[in-house]
């Protein structure tokens, strides 16, 4: 399956990722979420070592919309939970294929690490 | 919140206008966060970077988006984005060309340093008709004794030396100066030292320092320089030093320095003047009291030493203001076409821009329909411009680097500037100035019109896409610019090229063609006797009047037009003492047979012969306006000239030569038989320059009279071999490089300007084609519709050319001084001006006169 804006991208024309997109798509295949709650989830899953300022999370945001990696949603959660003015967004298909792409690069690369003892082998 | 909201506002309308709310809230949530005061700030700070950061990115991101969208434009329409190129290009090379040469003479600091303290220092001979003129060696010492507005002061003469001892013989230019040249000038030198002021004494040995470039030509760069002896003109001198490659004083191609040695014969003599004297102001001096001072030290040498210094003056000047008043002009006239080819380049970019901008009215209307903000739009219309000017300042700014170098040949070599102007950072800049102005005034302007003019409006069918009033007014008034600027360069060149005409038909005494000439400098102590010169010159010009194809030769003191002054204080019997010494001559040394080779008329008496020698009469020829100065009415054959070392008895009246050049006065002439001349005497002018007329060609002749010269003493080096008609065409080579230069500005302004008419009536002739429709509907006949079109377009330019003839009067008083008489006013120049702008004003209304004149009124009527 490939890009729906544009049927000839494959994937890996998307490779590498900047590393604030890869986070964003990480986070969002949790689950949908609007744009503060993925600068807490990055932070949360990094242990605090990557904080998205929200220039750099919008303006990813931007890009990710153009290149139909994401999309902005029209659901909903649950009303409690929900402020009427935030904005919501979702991954779509593709988005997973191109996340996924890219977390078998990373680990090719942690691999060829640990082949050459750059980090310690598992035991 | 505030300090939030101002950092959004650093992004992108668009994108505030999409995320905005989102940014703020995040914003608000992290301030939430940072409870203490140290986070906060922390906070603000990461904040910020952020900010700074993605905004810069989200314009980026835009400019890369119009930038592809602009390439894209342009490359469907190609014809449009070279024709304004061409244009931005044709304006801000001319710009660029003007500023680096007006620069580079007038504006930018001599390489010394502090250089602005440095002055030139001339006697004031007015009384005599020379307001600067070179100091005697007395005066100069006696001035630089009792000056007291100077650190320093300088004496230097142009010194032309044969070289020995490195290399193959060579003429070479140098300078004879004084110890303290070197530290006047606050030169340092490249290698070893430069000259003092205790090279200057009598018993010191005789020393000199030479330039880069000959170091490297006749001594191949050796490293062990320094020590070395040469012979220059037969005497030894040590090399101490060498200059680096950058000093070139006082002109470019001085390649020595020597010190000079004031011990009698002429040094002692008061009237010999011929020192030029350069000083360094004091700090508390200013040029207004060294002035001052120096009339005061003249009016006491006057005083002391009446025959030699009566009513001599001192005078004066900034190093830089040896500025020729001419050469200024020029070089302001210079600037002021290029300030004429910019306007109308701008004029044409303007129009062209505009053009294009009300052609993508519909575009744009479709776009706002489809949301695109009108800050988008603008923004995307002003890259495209810009891109657009900045294209044409590149290609500007390499086609001036390709001109400058052959407009360089309107600057005078005679200011001590080392190289030839180049393009550095301030042109660049400047020229950067230049098109960002352009760009974004003829840019914004129109993209901002439009902007606000695009709406669903256009969208409508039957909407007429025309020009509104307003656009076509500011239309007529930029072509009406364009057409009047065009006169001007056009009435200009022209002026210019009636005077290099006139200049060119001066008769300069003699006949140039077919005469080669080159130099023989003897040096002196080995050809000191008179006997041994004449010797060398009879069995030279032997020898080369026996070559097949020679007709003539001779040789004299010095080629007219290559040397300018030489002259000498005159008194005449007949005449009352002149206190004042106020006449003199051009005085020159000759062999005979001189006037017949150069075809001077003998207009009586006769001439020069090889019976004139040192144990018989002392004869002298003179010129025709010397015989009407002194002796109007009277024959001068017979009388008795006197010059300060002898009486000569005039035997032969000559033909004047323009000695002086073809554009100004000469003095009269005399000619003195160089075989009469005291061993010793008049070292100066002992004849250095042979002619030579003959039917043969240069390649043939040139061979055989080195030859000759090589059997009459191998030692002498031949330079200076050149044809005396170039040396004549020459004398208005710089008029020649004017012409040219303002002859192509002005047929480039005359065709934009054509260009610019024939757009301006084009698109006026689109737009009103339903209008054209309606009347010829009506009844109205082709030829009214014609006589419309072409009367609007003769109109404009009509109303262009009178404005241009006006400015065009003004400027070309402002030149008077370039012109030589010719009169400002030529009503023939401007004629002929008026007449090329309304042939080319009528081509340009051609085109679309034919298409309005095409229009089908049904079609017109119903199609929109």
């Amino acid at each position: 399956m490939s890009s729906a804006i544009s049927p000839r991208v494959t994937p890996d024309d998307l490779l590498p990722l900047p590393p604030a997109v890869f986070h964003i798509l990480v986070s969002l295949a949790e689950g949908d979420r609007h744009g503060y709650a993925i600068i807490q989830d990055v932070a949360e899953r990094s242990d605090g070592a990557v904080t998205l300022g929200p220039g750099t999370l919008y303006r990813s945001i931007q890009r990710m919309l153009e290149q139909d990696l994401i999309l902005e949603t029209a659901t909903r959660p649950a009303r409690e939970q929900d402020d009427e003015r935030r904005r919501y967004y979702r991954i779509t298909a593709w988005g997973r294929q191109v996340a996924s792409a890219e977390a078998e690069r990373l680990a090719g690369l942690v691999k060829l690490a640990r082949a050459t003892g750059l980090i310690p082998r598992k035991a | 919140m505030l300090f939030y909201r101002l950092l959004l506002a650093l992004y992108p309308r668009a994108f505030r206008a999409e995320y905005g709310d989102e940014l703020l809230r995040t914003f608000g949530e992290r301030h939430r966060e940072a409870v203490t005061a140290p986070a906060r700030v922390t906070t603000w700070l990461s904040l910020a970077g952020d900010t700074l950061v993605s905004a810069a990115g989200a314009h980026a991101d835009l400019l890369r988006q119009d930038l592809k969208a602009s390439l894209r434009t342009f490359a469907r329409t190609p014809g449009f984005a070279a024709a304004v190129v061409l244009v931005a290009a044709l304006g801000i090379g001319a710009t660029a060309t003007a500023f680096v040469i007006t620069d580079h003479v007038l504006v930018r600091p001599l390489p010394f340093p502090r250089a602005d303290r440095l002055v030139k220092i001339y006697q004031d001979q007015s009384f005599r008709g020379y307001s600067r003129m070179e100091l005697s060696p007395p005066n100069f010492l006696d001035y630089q004794r009792d000056s007291r507005s100077f650190e320093a002061m300088a004496a230097y003469t142009p010194w032309s030396s044969n070289l020995l001892g490195a290399g193959e013989p060579a003429r070479v230019e140098g300078a004879n100066v004084t110890g303290s040249l070197f530290a006047v000038l606050g030169a340092q030198p490249a290698m070893g030292r430069t000259l003092t002021t205790a090279d200057d004494r009598l018993d010191a040995p005789m020393t000199v320092v030479i330039s880069h470039s000959l170091w490297q030509t006749q001594f191949a760069g050796r490293a062990d320089i320094l020590g070395q002896s040469i012979l220059l003109d037969d005497q030894p001198h040590t090399i101490v030093g060498v200059m680096p490659a950058s000093f070139t004083f006082p002109y470019r191609e001085t390649d020595f320095w020597f010190p000079f040695r004031f011990n009698g014969g002429s040094a002692d003599d008061r009237t010999n003047w011929y020192l030029n004297v350069v000083a360094r102001l004091r700090d508390e001096v200013s040029i207004q009291q060294a002035r001052t001072e120096m009339s005061g030290l003249a009016a006491n040498l006057a005083q002391a030493y009446p025959d030699a210094n009566a009513k001599n003056g001192a005078t004066v000047i900034g190093l830089r203001d040896e500025l020729t008043r001419q050469a200024r002009l020029t070089l302001l006239a210079l600037a002021g076409a290029s300030l004429c080819m910019l306007l109308i380049a701008c004029t044409n970019l303007a129009s062209l821009l505009l053009s294009r901008t009300l052609d993508r009215h519909r575009e744009l209307s479709v776009r706002t329909a489809l949301g695109a903000g009108r800050d988008r739009l603008v923004r995307q219309m002003l890259t495209e411009n810009v891109l657009l000017t900045a294209m044409g300042g590149v290609v500007g700014v390499a086609a001036a680097s390709l001109l400058v170098p052959f407009v360089t040949r309107l600057v005078p070599t005679s200011l001590p500037i080392a190289e030839a102007p180049t393009l550095d950072g301030r042109v660049l800049g400047l020229c950067v100035l230049v098109t960002a102005a352009t760009g974004l005034l003829f840019g914004v302007l129109p993209s901002m019109k439009l902007a606000s003019s695009a709406s669903l409006d256009g969208l409508k069918e039957g909407v007429r896409t025309g020009p509104s009033r307003s656009t076509e007014r500011l239309r007529s008034f930029l072509v009406i610019a364009e057409v009047g600027a065009s006169m001007v360069l056009v009435v200009c060149t022209g002026l210019l090229l009636q005077a290099l005409w006139r200049v060119q038909s001066v008769n300069p005494g003699f006949d140039a063609t077919g005469v080669l000439t080159l130099r023989t400098s003897l040096p002196i102590p080995k050809y000191q006797v008179t006997q041994d010169r004449e010797r060398f010159y009879r069995t030279v010009l032997q020898e080369i009047r026996s070559i097949p194809g020679v007709a003539n030769a001779s040789y004299i003191s010095f080629l007219p037009m290559v040397m300018r002054g030489g002259i000498w204080p005159i008194r005449v019997d007949g005449q009352p003492e002149d206190p004042n010494n106020a006449y003199t001559a051009s005085l020159r040394l000759v062999t005979p047979g001189f006037f017949d080779t150069l075809r001077v008329p003998l207009v009586r008496g006769r001439d020069v012969r090889d019976s004139d020698r040192a144990d018989t009469p002392r004869i002298a020829l003179i010129s025709e306006s010397f015989a009407r100065r002194h002796w109007d009415g009277l024959d001068p054959i017979g009388r008795k000239v006197t010059l300060p070392f002898s009486d000569f008895e005039v035997v032969g009246i000559v033909g004047d030569i323009k000695v002086r050049g073809l554009e100004r006065e000469s003095e009269p002439q005399v000619y003195l038989a160089s075989a009469q001349i005291p061993d010793g005497g008049l070292v100066f002018y002992s004849p250095k320059d042979l002619v030579v007329r003959g039917s043969a060609s240069p390649q043939t002749l040139v061979p055989l009279i080195r030859q000759a010269i090589a059997r009459a003493d191998p030692l002498v080096p031949v330079s200076d071999v050149r044809s005396l008609s170039d040396i004549v065409e020459s004398d208005s080579a710089a008029r020649v490089v004017q012409v040219r230069v303002l002859g192509a500005f002005a047929a480039t302004a005359v065709l934009l300007a054509a260009v610019g008419l024939h757009g301006l009536l084009s698109f006026s002739v689109a737009a009103r084609t339903r209008e054209i429709g309606v009347r010829l509907a009506l009844g109205a006949s082709r030829s009214t519709i014609l006589r419309l079109v072409v009367g609007r377009g003769m109109t404009l330019a009509v109303v262009g050319i009178v404005a241009g003839l006006v400015a065009a009067g003004w400027a070309a008083s402002a030149l008077q001084a370039l012109l030589f008489g010719v009169d400002p006013g030529s009503r023939l120049v401007y004629g002929i001006a008026a007449g090329v702008c309304l042939a080319l004003a009528a081509a340009g209304t051609l085109l679309p006169a034919l298409r309005a004149m095409r229009v089908d009124p049904l079609v017109a009527i119903r199609s929109e």
